[in-house]
């Protein structure tokens, strides 16, 4: 039994209609599901471990792979599109030869994608490490990147 | 934090304790703390104020305070000074010792902060004479700059949580659900349903146990109007909430927050907190005899979440998948007892309605749609941000008086609302009145606010791959017409935007939409088609131009634009050789062009971007 996956599940009351929240509190402690953990909620939760694993693989934001130090994420919403974020999200991926969704080789960075994260004003917007950065532009990436190595 | 609330009057004697205090004549700082102006630094301005507020021996002379989205995020971070009204914008960490030097202590103008207005370029110095707030109505989101969203003190301070003792101890539940009624508030999620009506439904619905849910997954992509509202002003929210348990019959809420946004996670989340600390939630509310209580829930980044059912399920612990809603939501929802759902801003405005009446509210917005509507005025526009105006408003006005018209001198070419659900208005639509009905014969819909400005440079055929790309994704896959349909139409554009289209597609197209409609489960595959439909119906020449002369005018589908220098504009500055990761550009010598090899371009566009001169060429 992992303690930390039972402190979260504990502060939730045990609460099956938690699960959501629950599975977001593991991720942000490991970065990603780990295979025990869900097997850990499913039996001290008693939800059935198909259904642990179909929450998991439904909802955008989970990961059932480990990810890197550092977690990017490039808004794809309507705002950040049309100022050209698909560019943005080309030119991050041949910066560290992965593609969406994947992990760098040396683990450094995982990039991910997402649909909105709320400043669209200030488009196309990436988020690294919880750190925002706005108007970004594919010359502005190299440094970017760089800052967080 | 002030001790437990146990009347109305504990509530007015603290009230009146907060505003006395408030009115001490010292001058206030508003600082923008928004999400928006994060990526600008908002954080290090704050700590900057904080420390020369000490340093300077100023702490007891001025109040700081950090609140939540003033608006105009295009010209982040914000300060706003009172008395005056003095806004200062694009304020930097550096320009804080300056700000009390001058303006605090002195009452000096700092001219190099203040706006200038993109279209007069004159600079204006008050808040209220800037044309981006001067047509708005800001009802719902004003109060964001009276308040820091994490102290209750201050949303008590300004009226909050008036209504709630209005409405709990001089109200009969059917009277609030009649002043709503009256009042013509619609949903403020997209489609605009009567929300007197769904009270009324839902407290009528047999049942002892009822929900009620406030709607903050938020998942439009280029909307962040509730965003704005839930961090700026999460009390509003609650407040709407706890006055609609009551009328509804209801003793525990749920707020269901897109994890995306974890300063509004964060907000509502201290708001909870604190008001269940003075007792404004929990057992006897100010001793009405009514007990509520709220629970926040996350979502995990699901746009279908935010379709009531979906919600419900989510709600429950399962996968978000809607369900056929023969059986109304507010007869059988969340573990099957009545729900009432409603979106952040519909509950906001609740407390509104309460406190100044449901006659004074329904004097703003046309016959059909009452009151104000937020939106995030984003894209190719100059004055992005979040914008409240009255109903019935024209699209040119929002666009060109609010938003300051179009980016870089460039063309207009379309206005998108209603997000993935909704549709692209061309010019000729630009003196439509905004409200609901009026939007949605348009082909559109008013949606949760979301408004994207595109200019010449936007492609419309890429709009509506984009949009399918992003259903697709999002498709729970419950019902085969979404699922396949979304699929088949998302090729057919990517063929058409590859220069593979066939004349007939667009009928194709067309036809496809029409069993989407008809057959979808959920509106999320009902509306799927919209920005299709849309584009085709008024921009046809752009489909054309893709299928029959294998072109894109806006010069945005790779497949069908090159690269090229311009060399009576290169200097051979060599920039672009060092940008491009193909190695497709060759240096041939100080002052003369560089030469661009197209069989190696990948059409990337990183020499485009980085030419300050202009001598890359796209077409």
């Amino acid at each position: 039994m992992d303690e930390k996956v039972t402190a979260i599940i504990n502060k939730y009351d045990c609460d099956k209609g938690q699960l959501v929240s629950i599975l977001q509190d593991i991720q942000a402690e490991y970065y990603y599901l780990p295979k025990e953990a869900l097997i850990q909620v499913s039996e001290s939760m008693a939800i059935p471990a198909s259904r642990v694993y179909d929450v998991a693989t439904f909802f955008r934001a989970f990961s059932l792979e480990p990810r890197g130090k550092h977690f990017i994420n490039v808004c794809l919403g309507t705002a950040c599109h049309v100022r050209g974020a698909a560019r943005i999200l080309e030119q991050i991926e041949r910066s560290l030869a992965i593609k969406r969704g994947g992990t760098s080789k040396d683990r450094k960075f995982t990039l991910e994608t997402v649909n909105c994260m709320g400043c669209c004003a200030v488009g196309p917007a990436v988020k690294i490490d919880g750190e925002y950065f706005g108007q970004m532009s594919t010359d502005k990436v190299e440094g970017l990147l760089t800052k967080f190595e | 934090m002030p001790n437990k609330l146990g009347s109305k009057q504990d509530l007015e004697a603290l009230q009146k304790d907060l505003i006395n205090e408030r009115k001490s004549g010292k001058p206030t700082i508003a600082v923008c703390n928004g999400t928006a102006c994060h990526p600008y630094g908002c954080a290090q301005l704050i700590e900057a104020f904080k420390e020369e507020l000490s340093k300077q021996g100023m702490r007891n002379k001025a109040e700081l305070r950090i609140t939540g989205c003033h608006g105009l995020c295009e010209k982040g971070p914000i300060v706003v000074i009172q008395p005056g009204d003095i806004f200062y914008q694009r304020v930097k960490a550096e320009d804080v010792p300056e700000i009390l030097h001058e303006t605090i202590s002195k009452g000096n103008i700092i001219d190099r902060l203040l706006h200038t207005d993109p279209i007069t370029g004159s600079t204006i110095v008050h808040r209220h004479e800037i044309p981006f707030y001067c047509k708005q109505e800001r009802n719902i989101l004003g109060n964001n700059v009276e308040i820091n969203p994490t102290k209750i003190e201050d949303y008590i301070a300004i009226d909050g949580y008036t209504a709630l003792a209005k409405a709990l101890l001089e109200m009969t539940p059917e009277q609030i659900i009649e002043e709503i009624k009256r009042s013509g508030l619609r949903g403020r999620g997209g489609a605009g349903f009567p929300t007197g009506t769904k009270w009324e439904s839902c407290r009528h619905a047999p049942g002892d146990i009822k929900y009620v849910i406030v709607n903050a997954d938020e998942g439009d992509p280029g909307a962040y109007a509730n965003e704005g509202l839930l961090s700026g002003n999460p009390h509003s929210v609650l407040e709407g909430l706890i006055i609609g348990g009551y009328a509804i019959g209801a003793s525990q809420g749920y707020i269901y927050v897109r994890n995306e946004y974890p300063l509004a996670l964060a907000n509502i989340t201290i708001a909870l907190n604190q008001a269940q600390e003075l007792g404004l939630l929990g057992d006897n509310i100010l001793g009405s005899g009514f007990d509520f209580n709220v629970r926040i829930t996350r979502g995990g980044g699901a746009f279908v979440c935010g379709e009531s059912t979906a919600l419900m399920a989510s709600l429950e612990g399962k996968v978000g998948e809607p369900r056929a809603k023969y059986i109304h939501t507010v007869e059988k929802g969340l573990w099957n007892r009545p729900s009432n759902l409603n979106n952040v801003e519909t509950w906001s405005n609740v407390p509104v309605i309460i406190n100044k009446g449901a006659d004074w509210y329904c004097k703003l917005g046309t016959d059909g749609s009452k009151g104000t509507k937020i939106f995030s005025l984003v894209g190719k526009i100059n004055n992005t941000g979040l914008v409240e105006v009255p109903m019935g408003i024209t699209l040119r006005e929002i666009i060109y008086d609010t938003g300051g018209g179009i980016r870089g001198g460039k063309k207009f070419k379309a206005v998108q609302t209603g997000g993935p659900s909704g549709g692209c208005l061309p010019e000729s639509l630009l003196d439509l009145s905004v409200d609901f009905d009026e939007l949605t014969k348009a082909g559109s819909m008013m949606g949760s606010g979301g408004m994207i400005v595109m200019d010449e440079t936007t492609c419309m055929v890429d709009i509506a791959k984009y949009f399918l790309t992003f259903l697709e994704e999002e498709s729970c896959g419950k019902c085969v017409p979404c699922r396949e349909g979304i699929k088949r139409m998302r090729q057919i554009l990517d063929d058409i935007s590859e220069g593979k289209g066939d004349e007939a597609d667009i009928d194709l197209l067309e036809r496809v939409s029409a069993t989407l409609v008809d057959s979808s489960l959920c509106a999320l595959g009902a509306t799927a088609p919209n920005p299709v439909l849309t584009t085709i119906r008024y921009f046809k020449d752009e489909y054309e131009a893709h299928i029959k002369e294998k072109r894109c005018p806006a010069g945005i589908c790779k497949a069908l634009i090159h690269y090229y220098i311009i060399e009576e504009k290169c200097p051979g500055c060599g920039l672009c050789v060092k940008a491009c990761p193909q190695e497709a550009i060759t240096f041939m010598g100080k002052k003369k062009p560089v030469v661009l090899d197209e069989s190696k371009c990948i059409k990337c566009g990183a020499c485009y971007d980085i030419c300050k001169l202009e001598a890359i060429g796209k077409e």
